[in-house]
């Protein structure tokens, strides 16, 4: 497994912050809101002014480069671009905006997300929406290992393929792989559920592959529609979910403790 | 934790900005390892006098002092002696082992590197106020490796920093705490190889030494590695002319690789490689749990 992070456009090429007229309006023809470059502005300021955006206000980071705790702990409908590469735990602890990252992302893209959406249009490192209670995070390439780790009710879309230990400990939500599967899918999963439209390399102890019902399907059909990943057929993916023999202790393993 | 940044050049094109592009993507994790920093740095002509085998020795001892101290053959030309920060390196017309010998004989500090083409610089404190100190910026080369520590398994001390060079040219840097380097390091021992420091990660070198010793090429080395050490790792070995990574199995410290037809570079982190010229048309990825993967310079 090579769980890759190509895709690797830099922010550069992007224009000069351009003050801070925060866009009000909706729609396709609105102003580009906030713009803010983060050669110039510190990050604090930066999350600051982003955490300041009322509903519906749009914002840009310019210049990324790689920095971490990008747009972190926002709690308005705003949307925000990071035009660049994004650092560690971008978009993380957020409820109802809408992050999009045009590049890759470092570790933790998403963590602990509560509701709202993070977009990544690269790959992704390490546990994306780790933790996640709800929200949705679409990678649109691949993810590296523990993607979905410890799960407790968010969504997470994978366009690519997924690294080992993908929904290690996951306990509630859903996870949905557009590619293949690494080592170890679904180890010591409780009620969160994988689909996978590539191949599983190996699952985990206590995952189990289950028959795809009439509502996985529409379950899937749906999230697809949304991130629009039109590469995956909903009718031909693999449930993945607990066998729940690990829930309870069982009396005939007491010997090997 | 621990920060690792390593360049390998596929040409001579940015031989010139070497130095100054491992300082600034040293300086992107300079926050995961405050308290001390080293490098390893592969064809500079100051700190590496072309032609002649060269010694970095752990020493504040003045150059003038170190050339007369150093007892050499009668039909030796005078060495060459540069101080840099706590650092003295030493070239002499010699093979690279009986410099060796000749510095450990005559003269007092750790050696802490040799080969003809590699210098090893250490030092305590930040590593953004280091790499002034060792005028990294300035500096040239074909390969560079740096490390910046935040201690958790032995002393904060200049021999306690990386990156271990145990064997000439040969570097290695690592991010992550070995749980069986006390077992390893009794083996070694068993079978004649002495640590210096108490530092885990010295084990993993001497242990790769002794592979290298034995015949084994770096690859195969580096998977022997792999079966007998526990922990975690991103270990970054270089030779003058290798340029190797390799992980653990569940990959528990980061790492990112990104490939130009002008060089390979490895970073602890992402932030790190931005500071490359032409990361944009990179093919970047991270390296998957106990993967070897090795570069060879033509």
């Amino acid at each position: 497994m090579d769980a890759t992070v190509t895709g690797a456009a830099t922010g550069t090429a992007v224009g000069t912050a351009t003050g801070p007229a925060i866009g009000t309006a909706t729609g396709a023809e609105q102003p580009p809101g906030l713009r803010l470059d983060l050669a110039e502005v510190p990050l604090r300021e930066a999350n600051d002014a982003l955490r300041a955006l009322p509903d519906g206000a749009r914002a840009e980071l310019l210049n990324p480069a790689g920095r971490h705790n990008l747009a972190v702990g926002l709690t308005t409908a705003c949307e925000v671009t990071i035009a660049g590469p994004a650092g560690y735990y971008c978009g993380g602890l957020g409820e109802r905006a809408s992050i999009t990252v045009d590049g890759p992302a470092g570790w933790g893209v998403g963590e602990n997300l509560m509701s709202g959406t993070v977009r990544v249009r690269g790959d992704a490192s390490q546990s994306v929406a780790a933790s996640a209670h709800g929200g949705l995070v679409v990678v649109e390439g691949q993810v590296s290992l523990r993607a979905g780790i410890s799960l407790k009710g968010g969504t997470l879309a994978v366009g690519g393929d997924a690294g080992a230990f993908c929904g290690f400990m996951a306990q509630a939500g859903t996870i949905l792989i557009g590619g293949n599967a690494g080592d170890g899918l679904g180890d010591s999963l409780y009620e969160a559920v994988i689909y996978v439209a590539g191949t599983v390399r190996s699952l985990g102890t206590d995952a189990r592959v289950e028959d795809l019902a009439d509502e996985d399907v529409e379950r899937v059909k749906q999230l697809v529609e949304v991130c629009g990943f039109d590469h995956i057929d909903p009718g031909n993916v693999t449930r993945i979910a607990s066998a729940r023999q690990l829930y309870h202790f069982a009396t005939h393993n007491h010997d090997a403790y | 934790m621990c920060g690792i940044v390593g360049l390998h050049l596929r040409g001579e094109r940015l031989a010139d900005r070497t130095g100054d592009l491992l300082a600034r993507m040293l300086a992107q994790v300079a926050d995961r390892g405050p308290d001390s920093a080293g490098i390893g740095l592969y064809g500079d002509d100051e700190l590496t006098y072309p032609g002649w085998s060269t010694v970095s020795l752990l020493s504040r001892a003045s150059p003038e002092r170190i050339a007369s101290d150093l007892a050499l053959p009668v039909t030796c030309p005078d060495p060459v002696v540069r101080a840099v920060a706590d650092v003295r390196t030493i070239s002499a017309d010699l093979p690279v082992g009986d410099l060796v010998a000749a510095v450990r004989a005559s003269l007092d500090g750790l050696v802490i590197g040799s080969g003809e083409h590699l210098a090893v610089l250490k030092g305590i404190g930040s590593p953004v106020d280091l790499v002034q100190s060792f005028a990294l910026p300035s500096r040239h080369g074909y390969q560079a490796v740096g490390h910046t520590r935040m201690a958790t398994e032995s002393a904060v001390t200049l021999a306690h920093g990386h990156p271990f060079s145990v064997r000439p040219e040969m570097c290695l840097v690592h991010n992550g705490s070995f749980s069986n380097h006390d077992t390893v390091r009794r083996e070694l021992r068993a079978r004649g190889v002495q640590c210096e420091t108490d530092n885990d990660s010295e084990v993993a070198a001497r242990f790769l030494g002794r592979c290298l010793d034995e015949g084994n090429d770096l690859e195969k080395s580096l998977r022997l590695l792999i079966e007998r050490f526990e922990g975690f790792f991103t270990l970054l070995v270089t030779t003058e002319t290798q340029f190797a990574v390799v992980r653990d199995r569940v990959s528990a410290k980061p790492a990112v690789l990104a490939e130009t037809d002008d060089w390979v570079a490895l970073a602890s982190e992402y932030r790190a490689l931005a500071v490359l010229p032409g990361l944009q048309d990179a093919h970047v990825y991270e390296p998957g749990p106990e993967e070897v993967h090795l570069w060879t310079r033509q």
